[in-house]
């Protein structure tokens, strides 16, 4: 409808730049800025472990093996005489970098793979959507446990078990970004001038891709945490004697009659770090796309 | 109907075969070398020959891809490296624990996430609504296999009211047996059934057959019951044919813990001891399980929307 | 003094937003439906028609909700009445047919249910008379060999059919009053036609009030008497339907009336008035339709005119042609 004779009033107030960040640390929602906190502390731990544990995380003793909490140990000493306390400060070293390494090579390997079907078509796209749906329809965790069924333990392995398990969920994003991307005239007008494929993929598709890919990529940090923390319970992920959060609830529910401390401690650190980086989600989703509740 | 639900099954051939050559790649083109993987650096030349004559590893790929969907598909897994027992046997004697443990705590899940989703709806931004919130945040944040460990350490360990391990003999007793573990499974499952019921019904709430149900002078509990939470389960029976596989996965961990039998503790059990052909058995079972359930889901959803039914 | 009217709506004032910064949608809305008659509710979308349509029911849904006025219904007034008596007069007293006859059907209960149900709720019948009533029900609104439609679902009907049923269901229980939105601007034309033909037919012999919303003047003047003109939630003009079309007053009306497609004259070009609607919370002191007006005077960006009575029965609100006095 035509709009000159609407009145001035009628105009809605621009919004002032960082508006959306402001939103998203408001008073109106504390549960965020406890999260970002939560996470801050995470990242800070995971970075100075080695300065901030007390006690070295690999070192035995015989002496003192099962002790309870106390000013020493604040979380007391595993079946080994290890400091719980200093073990956790490394898992979360070993947590972050699984929780970053591993959804930042699945959204390369994804984004490739789901441009290519959506910027090119055909059989291309038909077999790499019937390859996605088919991986998509096994739960992240499965699909990792089947992966590593196969490939064993070890730094890199998890960190490719985890990649595959989130790559269908990349690939998928991507490829419908990419066929929204592509109707837009200056992907003609770049292939009209001449522009090779593969400049124009890098140069128009990829950065007006990006922003799902990077929301998806930080949604999973928290994921990656948990499969990473999961895979190592199960004695496929980060192996003995190097501290995962996963594997000391392992260790400690082999020595279950010994001390719970390991369990609850390292137990209580997954929940925390994964919930505050889930609200943190949560909260930027809702900031991106408020139609979602 | 009925052509609708063959048309599903046929369409699910494809997808079996996808899914059996993704496994084949992935045991056998991954790791490298099988032979050396299972058997090690230092097997003699004789055990890797035999290893392989025995696995079929000596035939051409395409051949042994054949045999291997041909294998798969009429079940025969091959003998335990360890135990020589048929793997299709092994398999059989735990995936009844597996499965009822997934039943079970699906069942628990849908009884206590449907009612909380809709409570939540029904008092949407109020305190309920709070609650389940904060409950499902939490549900999606603590990992099923540490609250297994803490339920285990209160309940059975310390106030001894469950035991801590096996699957239990008769059908009360394999309750019994069943509830510690399905109940940690539940506990994630109800977080996740009861958002997804809230997010359904409130979007149901705002239909306009909702509105119209109102006008005709439904009241309240009719206007939820009869009119949006049948229409709001729709998208809630996907969201449970996600969730069974995600108890599914769950289950491997749960098994551990409370020491059950089940096709996980198999798994990870053949996984630390090698036993490749068992390996190979539990992976394509969990395979075979994934495209089951969303076959389920699907024909469902024939039964339940008269929509897609008249599509046929 | 003249009989009560079945339907008598006072000083409506419906709200949205929050408490502290209330967007008004509807401002005062006031006008009468007598026993069988027929109203039109006549405005753009946004102009605050079906806000009222839903008030008189207590439908509308949070954030919105009713600030004041009166709703009375034979004399009683329904603002008044406790939340859970409001399922007892729905359905019964007033019946209302939707829009959008795609979407306001369930899809998973079968037509039969759907019409049964209105019975179900207000009235004792057993199953066979429920069934009956039901077929009686489908036949009275022109579905062909309606016992055998009672297991379809909606989307075996069509748009057109679909409006029928919802037809049906709204005259189950014999309502005094039947309130449609818009019962025919979601349908094809040649639809339309038919669906009209309906209500007019449905009016006539049922003897229920009718209060038409539409955005279209043509068709309300097919099927009522008098005519309610809102604009931005407040009644700019009202009036036998003849006076509105021969000596409209208010300039908003008279360009709805020259947005209306004629058959008899294909010269004109119809117009459109320029401009939309001010959303609710916009519109400052002063007459609301004023940025769209080429009539305005200085006063009209001061004051808000008053409806006044221009002739017998015939109000508008208009400093300048309805020279309203303050």
């Amino acid at each position: 409808m035509s709009s000159a004779l609407e009145p001035a009033q009628d105009l809605a107030p621009e919004e002032p730049r960082f508006a959306a960040l402001r939103r998203l640390f408001s008073r109106e929602r504390p549960a965020t800025l406890v999260a970002s906190a939560v996470v801050l502390v995470f990242v800070v731990v995971a970075l100075a472990a080695p300065w901030l544990a007390p006690h070295d995380p690999l070192a035995q003793s015989y002496l003192r093996i099962n002790t309870y909490p106390s000013a020493e140990h604040w979380l007391g000493t595993d079946q080994f005489g290890r400091d719980v306390f200093s073990r956790l400060l490394y898992g979360a070293r070993n947590s972050l970098i699984f929780g970053l390494v591993s959804p930042a090579i699945a959204a390369v390997v994804g984004t490739t793979l789901g441009v290519a079907a959506g910027y090119f078509g055909g059989v291309i796209d038909r077999t790499v959507s019937r390859l996605i749906d088919t991986l998509l329809a096994f739960p992240e965790l499965l699909l990792a446990i089947m992966v590593s069924a196969v490939l064993g333990g070890g730094f890199w392995n998890v960190v490719m078990v985890i990649a595959v398990a989130f790559v269908p969920g990349f690939a998928r994003v991507a490829r419908s970004a990419t066929l929204a991307v592509k109707q837009e005239p200056y992907i003609e007008a770049a292939v009209a001038v001449g522009l090779g494929t593969m400049k124009t993929i890098w140069r128009h598709v990829l950065p007006n891709i990006s922003a799902p890919v990077v929301v998806l990529a930080t949604l999973w940090v928290a994921s990656a945490i948990r499969l990473e923390a999961s895979l190592s319970f199960l004695g496929l992920g980060t192996q003995p004697p190097n501290p995962s959060w996963g594997n000391i609830i392992r260790d400690g529910l082999g020595n279950i009659f010994g001390s719970p401390w390991p369990i609850i401690g390292a137990g209580f650190a997954i929940t925390v770090v994964v919930l505050a980086f889930n609200i943190l989600g949560d909260a930027m989703r809702d900031l991106l796309d408020p139609e979602i509740q | 109907m009925a052509r609708m639900i063959a048309a599903r099954l046929l369409d699910a051939v494809p997808t079996v075969l996808l899914v059996l050559t993704l496994v084949f790649v992935a045991l056998r083109l991954l790791p490298g070398d099988p032979a050396l993987v299972v058997l090690g650096e230092y097997a003699t030349q004789e055990q890797l020959d035999l290893f392989r004559r025995e696995m079929g590893l000596d035939q051409p790929l395409l051949w042994q891809w054949f045999a291997f969907v041909r294998d798969m598909l009429t079940l025969d897994f091959g003998v335990s490296m360890i135990t020589r027992e048929p793997v299709v046997q092994l398999i059989g004697q735990n995936l009844p624990y597996t499965i009822e443990l997934t039943l079970v705590a699906t069942g628990m899940g849908l009884l206590f996430g449907v009612p909380m989703g809709v409570l939540a709806a029904v008092h949407r931004n109020r305190a309920p609504d709070s609650g389940v919130r904060a409950f499902s945040l939490i549900g999606y944040a603590i990992p099923d296999f540490y609250l297994g460990a803490l339920l285990l350490i209160v309940f059975a360990l310390n106030l001894g009211w469950f035991p801590i391990n096996g699957g239990g003999e008769g059908f009360w007793d394999r309750m019994y047996h069943v509830f510690l573990p399905a109940l940690t499974l539940a506990f994630v499952k109800t977080a996740f059934l009861g958002r997804l019921t809230r997010t359904a019904l409130l979007e149901t709430l705002g239909k306009d057959y909702v509105r119209t149900a109102r006008a005709k002078g439904a009241r309240e509990n009719r206007v939820v019951y009869r009119h949006a939470l049948r229409n709001a389960l729709l998208p809630v029976t996907t969201g449970l044919g996600l969730s069974l596989l995600a108890t599914l996965s769950g289950s491997v961990a749960i098994e551990l813990i409370f020491n059950r039998p089940g096709i996980g503790e198999l798994l990870i059990s053949a996984i630390a001891k090698r036993d490749y052909p068992v390996i190979q058995g539990g992976v394509v079972v969990f395979a075979f399980f994934v495209v089951t359930v969303n076959l389920l889901v699907d024909l469902a959803y024939i039964v339940i929307d008269p929509r897609i039914r008249a599509q046929a | 003094m003249m009989p009560e009217p079945l339907l008598a709506v006072r000083d409506l004032v419906v709200d949205f937003g929050k408490p502290g910064a209330p967007l008004r949608a509807v401002d005062g809305v006031g006008f009468e439906v007598e026993a069988g008659g027929a109203v039109g509710l006549v405005g753009e979308s946004g102009s605050g028609k079906s806000v009222t349509a839903l008030s008189i029911l207590r439908l509308i849904g949070a954030p919105g909700r009713i600030a004041g006025g009166e709703i009375r219904l034979q004399g009683e007034d329904l603002l008044a009445l406790p939340a859970a008596q409001m399922p007892e007069i729905r359905g019964r007293d007033i019946a209302m047919i939707f829009q959008e006859p795609m979407s306001s059907l369930n899809p998973l209960m079968t037509i039969g249910d759907q019409v049964g149900e209105a019975l179900l709720l207000h009235q004792d019948l057993d199953r066979a008379a429920r069934r009956a009533r039901v077929v009686e029900l489908l036949g009275l609104v022109g579905i062909p060999d309606p016992a055998s439609r009672l297991g379809a679902y909606p989307h075996q009907f069509s748009g057109g059919m679909r409006q029928r049923v919802m037809i049906a269901m709204a005259l189950a229980c014999h309502p005094k009053l039947l309130i449609a939105d818009e019962p025919t601007t979601a349908l094809d034309v040649t639809i339309q036609a038919q669906v009209l033909e309906l209500m007019k037919r449905i009016r006539d012999t049922t003897g229920a009030a009718i209060l038409l919303i539409s955005h279209d003047l043509g068709v309300i003047a097919e099927m009522c008497e008098r005519v309610v003109v809102l604009y931005a939630g407040r009644v700019v003009e009202d009036g036998e339907v003849r006076a509105i079309f021969h000596r409209a007053a208010h300039p908003y009306t008279r360009g709805l009336l020259q947005s209306i497609p004629r058959l008899d004259d294909d010269r004109h070009r119809l117009s459109q008035i320029p401009g939309s609607v001010p959303l609710p919370g916009r519109v400052k002191a002063g007459c609301p339709f004023l940025g769209r007006c080429g009539l305005r005077i200085a006063r009209c960006a001061e004051q808000m005119p008053p409806l006044v009575e221009i002739a017998d029965r015939h109000r508008a609100a208009c400093w300048v042609t309805a020279g309203a006095r303050g």
